[in-house]
């Protein structure tokens, strides 16, 4: 049958020459090239399970009062948004081991995301002729935190409305438009207007996605077009592919990999609560509780936000800029900016405007690889800082002893991270290079073969 | 027959001095020379060798170490007491709950001694008549800032809001009233129905309804964002390097 | 899903096939089917065994999630069930990708890329349109022109787009003689506070959804009280009211820290669970810790002739996160 299928569309397209050369299409073989389908298949879940959610939920915060099966949540006058997602979690067969694997889905495909963009860094892999491709990556990362922040903020529970009331307050605080940014989203004061959960449903369940499909529909397109990169050794060349073919062997692997990451996905879905909104709440401007904080991909925003002093600048009564501006806003468009501008930086600071098909081992590039390891400790030591409070709670360290720690780590540790880490590179080339550097005793020049290496203590 | 009196009367005599061996077994703490039943006169000696030297002999505290206890009542005692607070090593330590240093009896008398200085007697507390709802809805309004909306605690910047897991329903009405260290006190906000509602509710959140599965803690995103990087990401690590490369030989 | 994966590829190639002939002529570098360099056989009935029974586990595992779907659906089970058919089928699929079928090396060339030869050529195309054309720049420098014009035009609606912030953020649900209530509606009077302790009020008959509406009520003795002077009499027996919205990012100032025993313990402060910005409430919630660069607007209140809390005028400030106009009179 699918002869015949395939019969019909070739003799009316001439697709078999093209179909030939997919089939053949080889990709190299190395573990690594396998992160970015782990955020592929994560997006494949997502819109799954997304539509499923996306026929359950209510983009209305008209006041109702909860009839549910959860007890303390009874005769609660609520949101019809939280009072749907709650019900869904409850009330509906099924509804929550989908909400929870399309959650954890989301967490997933961003740490996929993270570990991908690493191994694009630490290998060179942005380098030409990838830049175009890698700054489309680097778009995606971006949108799908922000499609993340969205997705959660739905259901307009305890903890999710206190970050969009702290999203609204980092709009404001954008020096010169920010207040009109804000008022434009919100439509007007905080918490909004009606208006606010239609859009910000459309945005998540149709802008943002058709957005992203599209460049990831781009972004494989470019690696088809350009063949992927590959590690040096064996017979790879700069001019060449080496690996396995896509039919058979790399399509079953990929598709084991798509129902792997589904498998993982739906069993934590089902057995690791995630989001329990019917334990934290409904959402009201004067309501707040200790222990909030953002999903961890926006963890690295609240460190930045608690770690500033109250710094205001103003001019007469006009302030220049508000406080959340610098962690909320100032921080992050520092990192994206350094992310978009990578490829110039590496061309620049290392001097190499070449093309390149081979890909460096992280040891092959120490500055990159200490610029890069120093670059995420940064934005990690601020991330950690976000937790403070819950490590006095453990720990007993106090707080406010603690910000001044890390704000003196932020500093200092990246420092120390990028000599560390160039260190280790160049210790590691050094051993493969000139193995006898250290040693201090005899030596005789022995050739058993012609091609052995010379030098044997 | 006299066999059988004999065997009669050693069973008595059995019962009766187990029942005395069992007597004897008494808790320590009433082995003192004056011990026996709690009473206010043992807790004003228990005060003095315990806590006059921050309080004061007469407990009128002392400046810089204690604060009065005069008016205090024994709500206070029985809540610090009870629940190991005091006595504190450092004045300037925030009193923490840890296992209590005196016997039960002790405390009682303590209790009837701070008490004899006049003020609010023990709270009553009922949480069986109190509503589930009710106790969500003021918890959230009232406690969740410092002690997290299901109980996991927090911090005041200065201060713990501690877990409320080991909290029992007095200790829940004792703290409102009171406000302990840095703790506000809601005594004049909250009726007899919200308290119970409240402590019913600190219960519930001892096992809150975890539908979902393994419930983390129940305090978000950050046990939630390890699980994704050192189970998930672990796990698929492992499965790509698995995958990753085509069998070799 | 090999049938879906064909038919995904059929798409691809409908939308973009007949490419054939032109791709080889192409210079430099070569395209064509991969050249195998390696291809081992490695199947074996035991291995086919195993993926047969693996696909088997699949669909008893997703047949067991149907009934548990109808008969109990405990989020566990059903995850478990689900789960199992998916990493079963995962299983299946990889054994079938790395024992089954050939493993194969192959070797396929790179095309190059940036032939400037094209390049040249797609410029000349481009610039023929230009044939004939005398005044070139002049065209151009009028179309630049009517660029910038309408895009200046269509700026302007945008600008009426959001309502005025200033006015917005200032207009509160608070008016002098607005009695205060508590979360239930009920009136909150003076006898109802104490040092100590802190409450919730709300403008009577007014949406709790507002961002201006919530306001923090605590007492301070007066003795300890250091508010300016015009706003003393707005704290009746020390009674003092601020917005409960934090003036960093927007949250409920839900903490209040208050020591029982003062040498030994900080300071009465308002503390936010955010971003722990803290206000000390005796001297008018100025900012003693964190990352808020405002106080809190203090709301004036009067006590009425049933010793009602009643609002005595507007916030002494603007109310929740600071914009760049925030600290306009």
């Amino acid at each position: 049958m699918i002869r015949r299928a395939f019969r019909f569309v070739d003799e009316r397209v001439g697709a078999a020459p093209f179909v030939k050369r997919m089939l053949r299409y080889v990709f190299p073989d190395h573990w690594s090239f396998m992160l970015g389908e782990i955020a592929l298949y994560s997006f494949v879940v997502l819109v799954a399970t997304g539509i499923f959610l996306a026929f359950y939920y209510e983009p209305s915060s008209a006041r109702t009062v909860y009839n549910g099966s959860y007890e303390p949540l009874q005769g609660l006058l609520v949101g019809k948004n939280y009072a749907s997602t709650v019900n869904l979690s409850l009330d509906v067969p099924g509804g929550l081991l989908i909400r929870q694997t399309h959650h954890w889905a989301a967490n997933i495909f961003i740490v996929a995301i993270v570990l991908h963009v690493f191994r694009i860094v630490l290998t060179g892999a942005f380098r030409k002729p990838r830049e175009i491709n890698y700054w489309i990556g680097v778009t995606m990362a971006g949108l799908a935190i922000f499609e993340g922040f969205a997705g959660y903020s739905l259901p307009d529970d305890l903890l999710s409305g206190m970050g969009l009331a702290i999203a609204y307050a980092v709009g404001m605080s954008t020096p010169v438009v920010g207040d009109d940014f804000s008022f434009l989203a919100w439509g007007g004061e905080y918490p909004g207007s009606s208006d606010f959960w239609p859009r910000l449903f459309t945005i998540h369940v149709l802008i943002v996605p058709i957005i992203l499909a599209g460049l990831i529909a781009v972004h494989l397109g470019i690696i088809m077009r350009q063949h992927h990169t590959q590690f040096r050794g064996g017979r790879a060349t700069e001019g060449n592919v080496v690996g396995t073919p896509m039919w058979p062997g790399y399509a079953l692997r990929s598709i084991g990999l798509l129902f792997a990451v589904a498998a993982v996905l739906v069993l934590l879905g089902g057995l690791i609560q995630v989001n329990p909104i019917w334990e934290w709440g409904p959402y009201e401007p004067d309501l707040s509780t200790n222990g909030a904080q953002p999903d961890w991909y926006l963890g690295w925003l609240i460190g930045g936000l608690r770690l500033m002093p109250p710094l205001e600048p103003t001019v007469g009564d006009y302030t220049v800029v508000p406080n959340p501006f610098w962690g909320g806003l100032l921080f992050p468009t520092i990192v994206f900016l350094t992310l978009y501008a990578w490829p110039f930086i590496d061309r620049w600071w290392l001097g190499d405007k070449r093309r390149h098909e081979l890909l460096d081992r992280p040891r092959d590039n120490p500055r990159r690889t200490a610029f890069t390891v120093a670059f995420f400790t940064w934005v990690f030591t601020v991330f950690a800082a976000g937790a403070t409070d819950r490590v006095y709670l453990l720990g007993d360290i106090p707080y406010v002893g603690q910000v001044w720690v890390f704000r003196f780590l932020t500093i200092v540790l990246p420092l120390f991270a990028y000599y560390l880490t160039k260190s280790i590179c160049q210790e590691l080339r050094e051993r493969e290079l000139r193995p006898l550097r250290e040693f201090s005793g005899e030596t005789e020049v022995v050739r058993e073969r012609p091609g052995d290496p010379v030098g044997r203590a | 027959m006299r066999r059988r009196a004999a065997l009669g009367l050693a069973a008595v005599f059995a019962v009766v001095a187990a029942a005395a061996l069992a007597l004897a077994g008494a808790p320590a703490g009433s082995q003192e020379p004056g011990g026996g039943a709690p009473s206010a006169e043992r807790g004003r000696v228990l005060f003095q060798d315990s806590c006059s030297s921050c309080h004061g002999l007469d407990a009128r505290g002392v400046r810089g170490r204690g604060p009065s206890l005069r008016g205090v009542g024994e709500q206070s005692a029985d809540f610090y007491l009870r629940t190991g607070r005091m006595p504190l090593d450092q004045p300037d330590d925030q009193p923490m709950r840890t296992k209590p240093q005196f016997s039960d009896d002790d405390i009682r008398s303590l209790v009837a001694y701070v008490g004899s200085f006049g003020g609010p007697v023990i709270p009553e507390v009922h949480p069986e008549r109190g509503s589930l709802s009710t106790g969500l809805r003021e918890f959230t309004e009232n406690c969740a800032g410092c002690h997290q909306v299901v109980g996991e605690g927090g911090i005041t910047g200065q201060g713990v809001a501690p877990d409320l897991a080991p909290v029992s329903p007095v200790d829940v009405a004792e703290a409102v009233h009171i406000g302990p260290y840095v703790m506000p006190r809601f005594s004049k906000e909250l009726d007899q129905h919200e308290i119970d509602s409240i402590a019913r509710y600190v219960q519930y959140t001892k096992h809150p309804q975890d539908e979902g599965g393994w419930g983390l803690g129940h305090v978000g995103p950050i046990p939630e964002g390890m699980v994704a990087w050192l189970l998930a990401g672990a796990v698929l690590l492992l499965v790509i390097r698995l995958i990753g490369e085509r069998a070799s030989g | 899903m090999r049938r879906l994966a064909v038919w995904l590829i059929l798409a691809w190639a409908w939308l973009f096939g007949r490419r054939g002939p032109e791709e080889e002529k192409r210079e430099p570098g070569r395209e064509g089917p991969a050249e195998r360099v390696e291809f081992d056989v490695g199947a074996t009935r035991r291995l086919e065994n195993v993926v047969i029974f693996v696909l088997l586990l699949t669909a008893a595992a997703g047949v067991g999630f149907a009934v548990l779907y109808v008969a109990y659906p405990d989020t566990q089970l059903l995850g478990a069930t689900l789960g199992g058919a998916l990493a079963a089928l995962a299983l299946a699929a990889v054994v079938a990708g790395k024992r089954l079928v050939p493993q194969e090396t192959a070797i396929e060339e790179r095309e190059g890329f940036g032939d400037p030869d094209e390049r040249e050529q797609v410029g000349e195309l481009l610039t023929e349109a230009g044939e004939g054309v005398s005044r070139r720049g002049l065209l151009l420098g009028a179309a630049g022109t009517a660029g910038a014009g309408l895009g200046v035009a269509l700026a302007f609606p945008l600008a009426s787009l959001g309502p005025n912030v200033d006015d917005e953020v200032r207009r509160t649900p608070w008016r002098a003689g607005r009695r205060v209530v508590d979360s239930k509606g009920e009136p909150i009077t003076a006898d109802r506070i104490e040092p100590g302790m802190f409450l919730t009020g709300f403008p009577e008959g007014a949406s709790r959804q507002e961002l201006g509406a919530s306001i923090v009520i605590v007492q301070v003795p007066l003795d300890e009280l250091e508010l300016p002077p015009e706003r003393m009499a707005g704290a009746p027996e020390g009674i003092v009211a601020y917005s409960k919205i934090c003036t960093h990012a927007a949250c409920a100032v839900s903490m209040y820290r208050h020591p029982k025993y003062e040498p030994t313990a900080p300071r009465a402060a308002l503390v936010c669970p955010c971003h722990y910005s803290t206000f000390d409430v005796a001297k008018g919630a100025e900012v003693i810790f964190g990352p808020a660069a405002r106080p809190l607007p203090q709301l004036p209140l009067r006590v009425g002739a049933r010793r009602e809390l009643i609002c005595a005028g507007g916030y002494s400030g603007q109310i929740g996160p600071s914009y760049p106009g925030v600290r306009k009179q």
